[in-house]
Formats: structure tokens, sequence, C-alpha cells
């Protein structure tokens, strides 16, 4: 089996998935009924980019297990999704926030995952970048509209944006699995893309009048499995939990 | 045994296949049906996802099997192919004119519709950059006041 190119799937596929749950727990509760929509659907592209990654995952693997497999019969410590994805939801704010900081790393990971090496990735990624420049000019200008907003929804940007800056630097971080599959030429090393990301943070958060926290350190431990959030498990139990106590059960 | 279908007729048929969330066009109309052909016995249909969440993915495997079983064609294998991805460009004139006549602004390259689909105004305001389905935004008409929906652009 290919080990790096079964993790690299993993790690896109449970960023995805996990964000796509995080997301689609807004269902019903949103500010207004046309957010409501906005973020059941993007929830939606995330889950079925999830479904794309982990459907290859599983046949690089060759063990015969498939998407629905790898997403509901792994524990915590075999998911590699980074730690900003796993974040709660918080307020309106936090969660478009978060999206915000993901969306502008993902849109720039795809771009560069359209050139790759290995032809169903880049297929992937070119399906999926549509979807995500879409999500970007959503929660770019909803970041932008409630920074530069009133005196309360710029406080709550501005705390969102200190709350979550410290699991940015995660996404950026190379291992020897990156270093592995940037030489075959099937992804890039995720530390390439951070100064457009920066770039494009700067311009951004200038725009919403938000100031960026000048410390760059960052938590770690989420796209290597070692150390993920206390907030994991309990995603996955809510997740998991009808495929665990019914292993196979269809509709 | 009834001799199958040749790939044309397979066309027809499929165009008679209602897209399940927007039943005024069909999946030919649509855009998703990549290519027919015969393996032997075997038909093979390539099909491209419009969104990789799209719920109705399923439903559209599903009619088309059921339209070319009806047609005597047994053995059926849905492909889905990712690349090139599906783009609204690929919506065929047919489709847009059923589209507009059913309520929905077809897509537009720039920034939104070019009309609104009952009254044909310009004067128009978004309202969601997302919809009832993943591949439509709400917009609002603002001379006959009407909500509508708009195929979005991808």
């Amino acid at each position: 089996m290919d080990k790096a190119l079964f993790e690299f799937c993993l790690r896109m596929g449970d960023n995805t998935l996990i964000l796509g749950h995080r997301v689609s727990e807004w269902c019903g509760h949103a500010p207004v009924v046309e957010e409501d929509i906005a973020l059941a659907n993007t929830a939606l592209d995330l889950i079925g980019q999830t479904q794309l990654w982990l459907g290859l995952a599983g046949e690089i693997e060759g063990k015969g297990r498939d998407a629905d497999a790898l997403a509901f019969r792994r524990d915590a410590w075999e998911m590699r999704s980074v730690l900003l994805v796993e974040q709660p939801n918080g307020d309106f704010g936090q969660t478009l926030m978060r999206q915000y900081l993901f969306d502008q790393w993902q849109a720039l990971m795809l771009a560069a995952l359209e050139e790759s090496a290995e032809p169903r990735i880049a297929a992937i990624a070119r399906k999926a970048r549509k979807e995500v420049a879409y999500h970007l000019e959503r929660s770019r200008g909803t970041v932008v509209g409630l920074g530069d907003g009133t005196e309360e929804s710029h406080a709550r940007m501005q705390a969102a944006l200190d709350r979550l800056y410290p699991y940015v630097g995660e996404l950026f971080s190379d291992d020897a699995i990156d270093s592995a599959l940037a030489e075959r030429g099937i992804a890039p090393l995720p530390s390439s893309l951070r100064p457009d990301y920066d770039a494009a943070l700067a311009e951004t958060m200038a725009e919403a009048t938000l100031s960026l926290p000048e410390n760059r350190w960052s938590h770690s431990g989420g796209r290597d499995g070692s150390r993920h959030s206390e907030h994991l498990g309990h995603i996955l139990a809510e997740m998991q939990w009808l495929q665990r106590a019914y292993p196979d059960a269809t509709w | 045994m009834v001799s199958a279908p040749d790939t044309e007729t397979v066309w027809h048929i499929l165009a008679k296949v209602p897209d399940p969330e927007i039943p005024a066009i069909s999946l030919v109309d649509l855009g998703i049906i990549r290519d027919v052909a015969w393996a032997g016995d075997r038909l093979e249909v390539t099909v491209t996802p419009t969104y990789s969440g799209c719920p109705a993915t399923r439903f559209i495997n599903t009619a088309i099997e059921e339209a070319l079983r009806a047609a005597g064609i047994e053995q059926i294998e849905i492909r889905t192919q990712l690349t090139p991805p599906w783009t609204t460009d690929w919506i065929s004139e047919a489709g847009r004119r059923k589209l507009e006549a059913y309520g929905i602004a077809p897509p537009t390259p720039g920034a939104g519709p070019e009309r609104c689909p009952r009254c044909g105004s310009t004067r128009l305001a978004r309202v969601s950059q997302f919809g009832s389905t993943p591949c439509k935004a709400q917009w609002r008409c603002e001379d006959c006041l009407e909500p509508f929906d708009y195929f979005k652009c991808i």
C-alpha cells in the first residue's frame, strides 16, 4: 500500500468530514433562514468531498474499506483532521471565522492539487475547487461584513479570530509524509502555501477592520492523530453511534 | 431476444428522464450524461455529478437504470466521471429555456441572473448565495417583488 498517499487522502477527507459535521450542527438553528440554508449547503458540499477523498483512501488501502467504513469506524486517534475543524461552533461569527480560515487554506491547497501528478487527486481537486470558491466568497464576505459591522459584531469577530488563530499554523506544518508527496509531485509542501495565505488573510482582516494576532505559535497534533482536542471524541460519539450500534445498517 | 437499441436510441431514452429535483429539464439537458457506449452485452453510461454532495446523485442513477430497463436493456453499468468537472456551460439551450419557463433563472457568467424569470425585469437583488438545492441561489425581483431561484453558474 502507498502509505503516504493513503494518509494524505485521510487528512483531506477527515478535514472535510469533521468540518462538514460541525457545520451541519447549525441546521435549524441559524439566525435567519437564508444563513441556515447556506450553512447546510456548505456542510453538504464538504460531506460530498469527504466521500471522494475517503473513497480514494479506501481504494489506495485496498482492504475493502469504503468511505462509510472509514468515516464511521475509526476512533479519534485514527482521525487525521486538523484541530481547527474540531473547534466548537461558538456563536455564528465564530463559525464563519473558522470557515473562512479553513476555506482560504482549502482554496490554495486545491489549486495546487489540480496539478498533482496523481490523476485521481487532481480530479477531486478540480471538482472541489469550484465549490470551495463559492464557500470562500461567502465566508470572506461574512467576516468582512461582521468585522466592519456594529460594535458588538466587531468585538465578537475579533474574539473569534483571537481564539481560532492559534490553530491556523497546523495547516502549514510539514512532516515526512508531506516531504515524500512533494518529492513525487503529488501534493505541495503545506508550508509553501503559507505566504499566499498570509497575504490573503492580511487583506481580508484589514477590510474587516480586525487585527491579526502577532503571535504565530500554533497548536498541533490533529493531522498526525497524536493529540486531538477533547472535542473530537464528542463529535465522533454523535456521528458514529448508529453505525457502531447497528453495524452495516441500511435504509 | 430483442435486438439492443443503438446508442442514439439510448440518448433519446435518457433525454426523457427528468432531473429528480428540477423535473422541468432532463438529465441530458442538464449535461451530466457524459457518454453512452456498448461493451458487448453491457451498456455503459458515464455520469458526472453536479456537486460532490448532491443528494440527488443516487436517485439519478436509479432513474437512469429504471428507464433503460423499461426499454429492455438488462446489463447496465453506471460509471461516475469526475473530470473534467461538470460546468453549467453544459446545460443545453433547450434546457436553459425550460429552466426559465419553469421559473428558474438560467446560469449567466458574471455576477448573477440576466433577468427575472417571471416579469423579465433586470432590477434584481440577491437574497442568498445558496438555495433549496446545492445548484441554486435565492434572488428577488425588485419590480414584481417575487423571489426566484437562480441556477448558480459554476
